[in-house]
């Protein structure tokens, strides 16, 4: 019988553990359980067919970590093959006529994905590929992905097994006391995440008993459209005396458990501490059950690596400002692949209460592909925030969808065939929301009539390449009014007639209405507010413009959306703080002085007005920051206050470097590195921040970095300066043979060392010209050398 | 029969404003910089940045010359073998404050690195006072006397031992805490050790900062 069918016809027991029953057998810790497929072949099938036995209709081979971090490739398919063949062998002998199928288990690798840690991700879907293949070869019936603790990791997996097999795919993640995996995610991310993936079966094991699981289930139950899986601890392992127990008994397991399929709960089984007899007294509980009803939900959503955002409730706010359409800043700091810029405007997004941002790094002459997918990637390590994937290259798309960590939003398709033939099968794959533009071939329909009919039309087609109408939203787009004063009205009764015949929810791009018109402020808020009575879902707009944020605000204070409107009274509390801030009164050069980098920025507009860009510099930032550069060395002021200072005076330059175009001030480059293995930045960069102040050419390579990339970054820029970083002992011979590369291959440079583990002895005795105990020195140093560069 | 390994959470332990001013690279506090820690402490708090996760195992010690053995693994180092001196027992541990404190980290490390330096040192300042707590409150819970704490790294332990001390407690499934290829932890805010368990040690030798050969920047 096919496994698909009848999880969609019958509730389906899971076995128990396997993990603690080898440990009763012996299993010593450290070492590896899969061995035992080969070794102890007797007393793995007699456990599986206890299981079987024991009514459970999915057995689980042993090959939780049969993986290629654990095992040599030859190995692998040892200890694969035999587990499944253990497994085949347990359903042969034993008794019981209930459908058997065998499930091949995949965990964990134990490592962490990069950023946070050093897996790659295309790395661990090929760990998981590997063991998938062989899996599949040897007769595995279902791939069952579990005890996943991070979002991202699962993920991997769920490609890895989509990719490289059909076999019906079961996942199941270990949530913390928290209700959350240990990286962040909640249920409702992991549900809408797997459910766009297009998994069979998914649910919560592991980690507690079922008592403490029941809220981590209960979410799952409200949003999912899949069968909820349910496979607890028999209890919380507690260590008495020095005696670990799993306290929850058989039969209150089976109660717990069983209670759960009245809810809903479509499949169940056991982890750690549970045995034949727990799955037996379940298995009779759940036997006299009718089969637990499964509701479609229909809920359009998108997911982070943290939570869901769903359509439907109050307005989603989508930030735009990661967009270099007009944006002179981004687009040159994309250019040099410098991402922070991107990312800081990420991060002050969701601070101005964006719940999704747009990422657009679109520029001619960019290679798209990597710079999409990085931007995506490293803005995931510093906002929580879903992303709305916005790129019309379709390389770039499906490689930023692959790498998602959750279900990204998609801008765009449109009604063009070829649009669609593109989109859709790359939607489907990665398993995302998409946005779809209200224009096909023969442009955009000048009536809402014409509008609804293109999105009829790409709602048919998306039906059409597997993908579900829920997960398509409809942009009508909007014309500016300039050009045609019934653009916005069309635009409005659009969003109404979509909504009213096709059920969809909406998004529109704001600030489009408002092109070559002054105050444009003024009219975008307007006309968000009538596009929000409308009925519009979604609204792509500018997070920092305070007319739309106050019209957010009050729009949902207004609508019934701001519970005791306490986000209203929150922002208005704000507001009447910034009026009233400016109290004191500082010179520029006091705010750097002291640190104070909103003052700075005030005061470096005002001071704009009066004085040119380099009498600022010249007259405020720079005594400023040679006091504290001073007071740091003379230990009267300590890295805290020097990092203030220079935040400040960095903000001041930035207010600088926006209005006064031209205004040369940087020095020669500086290439700095983290050496590889190393993966410590903070001081690295500390020492940027404040070589930028300074006016040097910062090239940051970032940390773990190799010899080679350092070696040809400095002759590619032909660097006077290279700085080096390393804070262990054990990473300093990667300094080392970096300093000798750069030295043989650039020998112009001179090279900069420093870090906790360095001293001055060991920095000559390497052959680098400079130790530096800090940042000032370093800072120090560089100015003399450029000093000697201009002569 | 296998060792057991318990896991428990911790949250609440107060935070120290001149400890984390101490791992910022501040000898002193000033208005400015105790505003800014606060705020940090606040939202670490707020995106539970500040909650302690701790497996544990304690394993009967036999220490021969410069070699100790624990779960019938050998660790050779003489500074090992003369922490544990006088002990009978070692706790084996592995403790972490998680990923949220690498986050806040990286992402002040872009937006604002004066609050990145502080949440360092936070993250610093927060395992330490958590896993005193945990130590003081084991110490207590069994009535027996605990050693200074012993990581791998330290003297002339090899980080190697990591691995050992991994097999071991196996953290990444229980708290979470996995090993890069460089031996190093991820979450960084993370500490495995080895602590002597004994009945008549003196209370001296708790911390291992004052009795660091190392001249380093943050010694007390």
């Amino acid at each position: 019988m096919d496994f698909r069918k009848f999880l969609r016809e019958n509730n389906v027991i899971l076995d128990g553990a396997t993990g603690t029953e080898l440990q009763k057998m012996g299993l010593k810790a450290g070492e590896l359980p899969e061995r035992w497929n080969v070794t102890k072949k007797e007393e793995l099938i007699a456990l599986h067919r206890a299981y079987y036995e024991a009514c459970a209709n999915v057995v689980s081979a042993n090959t939780f970590g049969a993986n290629l971090l654990h095992y040599e490739r030859e190995e692998l398919e040892e200890v694969i093959a035999a587990a499944i063949e253990n497994v085949k062998t347990a359903r042969e002998q034993s008794a019981g006529d209930q459908p058997k199928f065998i499930a091949a288990d995949l965990g964990p690798t134990g490592k962490l994905l990069e950023p946070f840690g050093d897996l790659k991700f295309e790395r661990a879907v090929e760990i998981f590929a590997e063991s998938v293949k062989l899996m599949a070869k040897h007769g595995a019936e279902i791939i069952f992905i579990q005890t996943m603790n991070d979002c991202l990791e699962t993920k991997a997996c769920v490609l890895a097994a989509k990719e490289n097999c059909d076999l019906p795919i079961i996942v199941t993640n270990a949530y913390g006391e928290n209700g959350k995996l240990m990286t962040g995610a909640t249920p409702a991310a992991m549900s809408c995440m797997l459910e766009g993936l297009g998994v069979d079966a998914v649910g919560a094991n592991c980690s507690f008993g079922p008592k403490e699981l029941n809220g981590v289930i209960d979410e799952l139950l409200a949003c999912s459209s899949l069968p909820t899986v349910f496979m607890p601890n028999a209890g919380i392992p507690e260590n008495l005396n020095g005696k670990a127990l799993y306290d929850v008994s058989a039969e209150d397991f089976a109660r717990s458990v069983s209670d759960a399929v009245d809810r809903g709960v479509r499949v169940v089984g056991g982890c750690c501490g549970t045995t034949p007899e727990y799955i037996k007294l379940l298995a009779e509980k759940v036997k006299s059950k009718p089969i637990a009803q499964i509701t479609a939900k229909n809920f359009t959503r998108i997911s982070s690596y943290s939570h869901e955002v769903r359509f439907g409730k109050k307005p989603i706010i989508i930030g735009e400002r990661i967009n270099p359409t007009g944006k002179k800043r981004l687009k040159q700091a994309l250019i040099e692949k410098d991402y922070g810029y991107a990312l800081k405007e990420g991060a002050l997004q969701a601070e101005k209460g964006a719940d999704v941002l747009d990422v657009n790094v679109g520029i001619p002459d960019v290679e798209e592909v990597e710079t999409l997918s990085e931007t995506v990637s490293r803005l995931q390590a510093v906002v929580d925030l879903p992303l709305q994937i916005d790129t019309s290259s379709a390389a770039a798309l499906e490689r930023a969808m692959r790498i998602y960590n959750g279900k990204p939003l998609v801008n765009s398709v449109n009604g063009k065939e070829e649009s669609m033939a593109t989109v859709f099968p790359i939607v489907k794959k990665y398993g995302g929301a998409v946005i779809a533009l209200t224009l096909d071939e023969n442009g955009i329909p000048e009536t809402a009539e014409g509008r609804l009919a293109v999105a009829e039309k790409i709602l048919k087609r998306a039906k059409e390449y597997g993908v579900e109408a829920k997960d398509v939203i409809f942009d009508p787009l909007c014309m500016t009014v300039s050009a045609d004063k019934t653009a916005a009205l069309t635009t409005l009764k659009a969003v109404e007639l979509i909504k009213e015949k096709t059920g969809r929810f909406t998004s529109l791009g704001i600030s489009n209405v408002s092109f070559g018109l002054p105050e444009r402020d003024e009219l975008n808020s307007a006309f968000l507010l009538l596009a929000l009575k409308s009925g519009l879902d979604a609204a792509i707009v500018n997070p920092f413009s305070e007319r739309i944020a106050s019209a957010i605000k009050a729009y949902n204070a207004l609508s019934g959306y701001d519970e005791n409107f306490s986000d209203y009274v929150a922002f208005a509390a704000k507001t009447e703080k910034k009026e009233s801030a400016s109290a004191a009164v500082y010179t520029l050069k006091e705010a750097v002085g002291k640190g104070f980098s909103d003052e700075a920025e005030r005061i470096t507009r005002t001071l704009l007005k009066e004085k040119s860009a380099l009498d600022v510099i010249n007259d405020e930032i720079i005594p400023a920051l040679d006091e504290a550069g001073k007071g740091y060395e003379e230990k009267r002021i300590y890295l805290p206050g020097l990092l203030m200072s220079a935040e400040a005076a960095k903000r001041a330059f930035d207010v600088i470097k926006e209005n006064a175009s031209g205004a040369k001030i940087s020095k020669c480059d500086f290439v700095i590195a983290t050496v590889k293995g190393d993966i410590h930045d903070i001081g690295k960069n500390i020492v940027k921040l404040l070589l930028e102040n300074y006016g040097f050419k910062v090239t940051d390579l970032g940390k773990d970095v190799p010899p080679e990339k350092i070696a040809e970054t400095v002759i590619g820029l032909r660097a006077p300066l290279l700085g080096l970083s390393a804070l262990m002992t054990t990473t300093v011979p990667a300094m080392e043979e970096t300093v000798a590369l750069v030295k043989k291959r650039a020998p112009w440079c001179k090279i900069v060392v420093g870090g906790a583990v360095m001293t001055k002895e060991y920095a000559a005795k390497m052959g680098a010209d400079k130790y530096a105990k800090d940042a000032m020195e370093t800072v120090r140093f560089s100015e003399e050398v450029y000093k000697n560069l201009e002569r | 029969m296998t060792h057991k390994v318990c896991v428990k959470t911790y949250r609440g332990v107060e935070a120290n404003i001149s400890e984390i001013a101490r791992y910022s690279g501040a000898r002193e506090t000033d208005d400015n910089l105790i505003a800014l820690i606060n705020s940090c402490i606040a939202e670490g708090e707020r995106e539970n940045a500040a909650v302690y996760s701790v497996c544990y195992s304690a394993s009967p010690l036999y220490v021969s010359g410069d070699v100790s053995t624990i779960f019938g693994v050998q660790f050779k180092s003489k500074n090992l073998a003369a922490a544990l001196s006088g002990c009978d027992e070692a706790l084996v541990f592995a403790c972490t404050m998680g990923i949220g404190i690498d986050r806040l980290i990286k992402k002040y490390s872009e937006v604002n690195p004066s609050r990145a330096l502080i949440f360092q040192a936070y993250g610093a300042e927060r395992i330490e006072s958590f896993t005193d707590r945990f130590l003081s409150d084991y110490a207590a819970e069994t009535g027996k006397k605990l050693a200074g704490r012993f990581s791998p790294g330290y003297g002339d332990l090899p980080l190697e031992a990591q691995r050992d001390v991994f097999a071991l407690l196996n953290p990444e499934k229980r708290i979470g805490v996995t090993l890069n290829d460089g031996l190093l932890m991820s979450p960084s805010k993370s500490v495995t050790a080895i602590a002597g368990i004994g009945k008549s040690l003196s209370e001296c030798d708790k911390n291992a900062c004052e009795n660091c050969l190392s001249g380093c920047e943050f010694k007390r």
